[in-house]
């Protein structure tokens, strides 16, 4: 790494640790965090990441609101949340210290780039007097390192301009916290050479200063141990490090690809969907059609306009482009066709918290829409869950021609964790058939096509698609006739429709995976029933309840709307039920109405995942109540 | 299904009139405009060189909108203002597709006038039709955005006060490649127009002056009945002198701020009459002639404003998509998956 000779530093071994890496919006601190992840992940170690940003593009610099950090848990085992509390802090301004300080653990490492511990950064921040001489880092192991000044001096001899080095001194911290915790240092420099390929001189200062990083930790005679976690046992297979919303697209197109129909995204933008529409509109190749709409109704109309001409429909969007997707949707409801909204859920009302997460969309998704408008409902629960919740999504709605809201939200969207990936040859065949020939025989022996004809065991109607000679056939909104699909404004039809529209989603209750139940299924006390992305924070606060003896079960519900069919009698097998939710108790609501069940909410909207800690003191809290 | 071969008239199979009427009895109030309308849309298109099932007709909601389930194609009636939102997704899956779009003014510039803009400016291969009847129809007669300042209607009772839109200049304004007007009351004028929308290859934007028999008696009268429309309509025509008249004794001429003014041809010479050019690439020229009525009690014009070829977008993202197969091949599901850095566990 470098001429100067090593100091000898004993390296201690750890099964986990959580690093946080905060600083000003513009400096670079979800980059830092994700090339960290990388490195680790191809090192081998199981990992899951927690990045946060303001909502501002740039907010003031220096201040606390201008905070963006990027959270990641490394370990040698398998783990499902970005930890609770961070072992470590690399904090590169006053504001990154004061915003995050109370979320380190006691005793734990607080890195800072000493050069920013300035008055006028102090007094943005809020700071009264220097919080690294005040005593408010009695509690904690402290490094001052003047990362600014040290990136500066390496990048002098390139010829970069002093300001245009200080851009640099992430990739110092990078290579900083990298030899602490003994990261290979190859991926990031291959890294920074292939994305830079065409900025020398800024590859060469991103090099320099991670170099000159990983050097003052050899060198500095600062720190004690270097820190090593062990690559986790993982199972067999080629892994890569994904974070939700690429699963999800990824998902996408190979549902397309399953269903040999093509997939066409209509999209607007918004956070924190938006990385769906740029990663698919780069698949055009698979024959990936994107439209990014005019408005977040044009998307959805546009995603059923290609469902109508014989395309996979897709609309993905949050909760305020689901409003006004509504009656969108329940067009789609009524025309009977394949359709996915997906929703990547964020702190509402309005425009609440957009770069936040909240699980708060499942009643909207349930009851959102005019009239009685059922559509199926699939929730994904992990970030590389996201890519079979979106074939199991497409499945339902190509299968059953009908909408289907596949939830998902921003810690999925965003969060990332290794991804043993999947052999394509055992992806469900999602195969669809158009219709091609008249289906019924009028009275005067005539031969036409009904479009409402339904199939006798999934109750789909025929999808028949313009182009093809005989079937010539109009369909809409208003109410109509099974069968033969003509105007009806009859009451007694009506009925019969509202009915069937109902009859024919519950029926796809016989067409989905029985609940996912883990932990002491034969005898728990307790019964936690989640679904969405608090899977990974309830699995491993119940293993930590286990461990000390206490019976705890958990139902993760990856379907929503039908509920699975062994629901009920689950949640009649425990004396206890207990209901986390990103939201005021929405599911626990709806449990409670159709299986008169005493289902106890948890709630959190803070804008961010549950620990696995809070969760472990619920589940003790309702044991011991 | 994009790699429809080229079809020739002599493809196909000859038909009428009553083949492209579909079983549904149409339930227009006796008298609308919309049956003339339908009549033409009909009669039409058994000339054009189209097949019944790779012709589609989508509408929104509105009188005009019951307009799909008249035709003996595909259509889809869908809800409101979102026909061209609906049809761009159609047209861009499925450019094979002859893709019609109908509606009203409410329909179009009111609820929908974001998707008719956008649709207009992307050029998607859409034929538009909009019912103009300056009211609202189906709500049983309430002011549309086209209606004139002062409209007394149930929901304006001391008069409107909105300025109303002018169809061509909104359309001329969002970029429209091909802008024409025409009216209820001239089945072959109509047949014309759409013929000429419907071999424009792009989006192709139609108003029809259309009357409300119910609820706006006779708001065209003044310029489409039969005696009025020699000195009341104006022909445009491409490559002639804008001239009109009982004895065409009235010219166009563009003064010297660039707006269109009529005047006595025998006070400025047959020379200085303006000569229509349909397919000047700036639009000013059409949109002066937009502006030489404001509203149908003035001289108008009809006829094809603007028809300016520019790429469709159907066919620009079909064609990004053949370049993106070209240069990666075509999409292969386990390459995807290992795109990004791997590493393995054994």
């Amino acid at each position: 790494m470098t001429d100067t000779l090593a100091r000898p530093v004993e390296t201690r071994e750890l099964n986990r640790v959580v690093v946080r890496f905060a600083g000003d919006s513009g400096d670079g601190m979800q980059l830092t965090g994700d090339r960290f992840t990388s490195a680790s992940a191809l090192f081998g170690n199981d990992l899951a990441t927690l990045p946060e940003f303001p909502a501002e593009i740039r907010a003031p610099q220096g201040t606390v609101a201008g905070v963006s950090s990027f959270q990641v848990q490394v370990s040698d085992h398998d783990v499902t949340t970005p930890g609770d509390a961070p072992n470590v802090l690399v904090a590169m301004n006053p504001a990154a210290l004061r915003k995050e300080l109370s979320q380190l653990e006691v005793g734990g490492t607080v890195i800072v780039n000493h050069d920013t511990f300035v008055e006028r950064n102090l007094t943005k921040a809020g700071y009264e007097s220097d919080p690294l001489e005040d005593g408010t880092l009695d509690n904690y192991t402290l490094f001052k390192v003047p990362m600014t000044t040290i990136t500066k001096e390496v990048c002098k001899d390139l010829g970069v301009k002093p300001r245009d080095a200080e851009r640099s001194k992430n990739f110092f911290a990078l290579g900083l916290v990298s030899w602490l915790y003994n990261r290979p240092a190859e991926p990031t420099l291959n890294w920074i050479d292939a994305k830079f390929n065409r900025q020398e001189l800024v590859a060469g200062a991103n090099t320099a200063a991670f170099k000159a990083g990983f050097a003052f930790g050899e060198t500095a005679e600062l720190f004690d141990f270097t820190y090593e976690v062990r690559p986790a046992s993982l199972e067999p297979g080629t892994y890569t490090n994904i974070n939700g919303n690429t699963a999800l697209s990824w998902g996408l197109v190979a549902a397309s690809q399953q269903a040999k129909v093509p997939l066409f995204l209509g999209s607007y933008p918004i956070t924190p969907a938006s990385d769906i529409l740029h990663e698919l509109s780069q698949r055009k190749n698979f024959g990936v059609r994107t439209l990014q709409a005019e408005d977040e109704i044009a998307a959805v109309c546009a995603a059923l306009g290609a469902s109508f001409g014989g395309n996979l429909g897709v609309t993905t969007t949050s909760g305020p482009g689901v409003a006004l997707k509504g009656e969108s949707i329940s067009l789609a409801v009524s025309l009977e066709l394949p359709l996915l909204v997906i929703n990547i859920q964020r702190g509402g009302p309005s425009t609440g918290l957009p770069t936040k997460t909240e699980g708060a969309d499942l009643m909207q998704a349930m009851y959102g829409r005019h009239g009685e408008s059922p559509v199926p409902i699939v929730a994904a629960y992990s970030p590389a869950q996201c890519f079979f919740a979106a074939i199991e999504a497409a499945r339902i709605a190509l299968k059953y021609r009908t909408p289907v809201i596949l939830l998902s939200d921003g810690y999925l969207a965003n969060g990332s964790e290794p991804w043993r990936l999947p052999d394509v040859a055992t992806l469900p065949d999602l195969t669809v058939e158009f219709a091609s020939q008249p289906n019924h025989t009028n009275e005067d022996g005539k031969e036409v096509f009904w479009p409402y004809l339904r199939h006798p065991e999934t109750m789909a109607r025929p999808w028949a698609i313009p182009g093809t000679p005989g079937l010539t056939h109009r369909i809409g909104g208003i109410e109509k006739e099974d069968g033969s699909g003509n105007i009806n404004y009859e009451p007694a039809n009506h009925s019969y429709m509202v009915n069937l529209r109902h009859d024919r989603i519950a029926h796809i209750v016989n067409d989905i995976p029985p609940t996912m139940l883990e932990g002491d299924v034969e005898n728990a006390d307790l019964l936690i029933v989640g679904w969405g992305s608090t899977w990974g924070a309830i699995t491993s606060a119940m293993i930590r309840a286990r461990q000390e003896g206490r019976k705890v079960a958990h139902a993760h519900l990856t379907h929503l709307n039908p509920l699975h069919k062994d629901l009920g009698d689950i949640l009649r097998r425990y004396p206890k039920v207990l209901v986390p939710e990103m939201n005021l108790g929405q599911l626990s609501r709806i449990l409670r109405a159709e299986f008169l069940v005493d289902a106890k909410s948890v709630s959190k909207v803070e804008g961010s995942p549950f620990t696995s800690g809070e969760l472990y003191r619920h589940i003790i809290g309702a044991l011991d109540d | 299904m994009t790699d429809t071969p080229t079809i020739t008239k002599s493809d196909l199979p000859v038909t009428t009139k009553a083949d492209w009427t579909s079983d549904q009895e149409v339930r227009w109030c006796p008298g609308c405009g919309d049956y003339s309308i339908l009549t033409a849309v009909q009669l039409l298109m058994p000339e054009l060189e189209v097949r019944r099932e790779d012709t589609v007709f989508i509408s929104g909601i509105g009188c005009a909108a019951r307009f799909p389930y008249y035709m003996n194609t595909y259509g889809l009636h869908g809800i409101h203002g979102r026909a061209p939102a609906l049809a761009t997704g159609l047209a861009m899956a499925r450019p094979d597709l002859h893709v019609w779009v109908v509606g009203g003014d409410g329909d179009m510039l009111s609820i929908g006038g974001n998707h008719l803009l956008h649709s207009l400016r992307r050029n998607v291969n859409l034929n538009i039709l909009l019912f103009n009847n300056q009211i609202y129809g189906l709500t049983k007669g309430q002011y549309s955005p086209t209606s004139e300042l002062g409209k007394v209607t149930k929901s304006t009772p001391a008069g409107s006060i909105d300025e109303p839109f002018n169809p061509i200049s909104v359309a001329l304004g969002a970029e429209a490649s091909f802008v024409a007007r025409t009216h209820d009351m001239d089945r072959q004028h109509m047949m014309e127009m759409f013929r000429r929308a419907h071999d424009f290859p792009g989006a192709a934007f139609v108003e029809v002056f259309q009357n409300c028999n119910v609820f706006n008696d006779g708001a065209f009268n003044a310029v489409t009945k039969r005696d009025r429309r020699a000195s009341m309509l104006i022909q445009l025509e491409h490559g002639k002198p804008i001239r009109f008249g009982d004895d065409n004794e009235k010219g166009v001429i563009l003064n010297r701020y660039g707006s269109a003014e009529i005047v006595e041809v025998a006070d400025v010479g047959e020379d200085a009459v303006l000569v229509h050019d349909e397919n000047r690439q700036d639009p000013s020229l059409a949109f002066a002639l937009s502006r030489l009525a404001a509203g149908p009690f003035e001289p108008t014009p009809v006829g094809v404003f603007r028809a300016v070829e520019r790429p469709e977008y159907a066919t620009e993202a079909s064609e990004q998509l053949a370049m993106a197969q070209e240069v990666w091949g075509p999409g292969d599901m386990h390459k995807l998956l290992h795109s990004r850095a791997t590493w393995e566990v054994a």
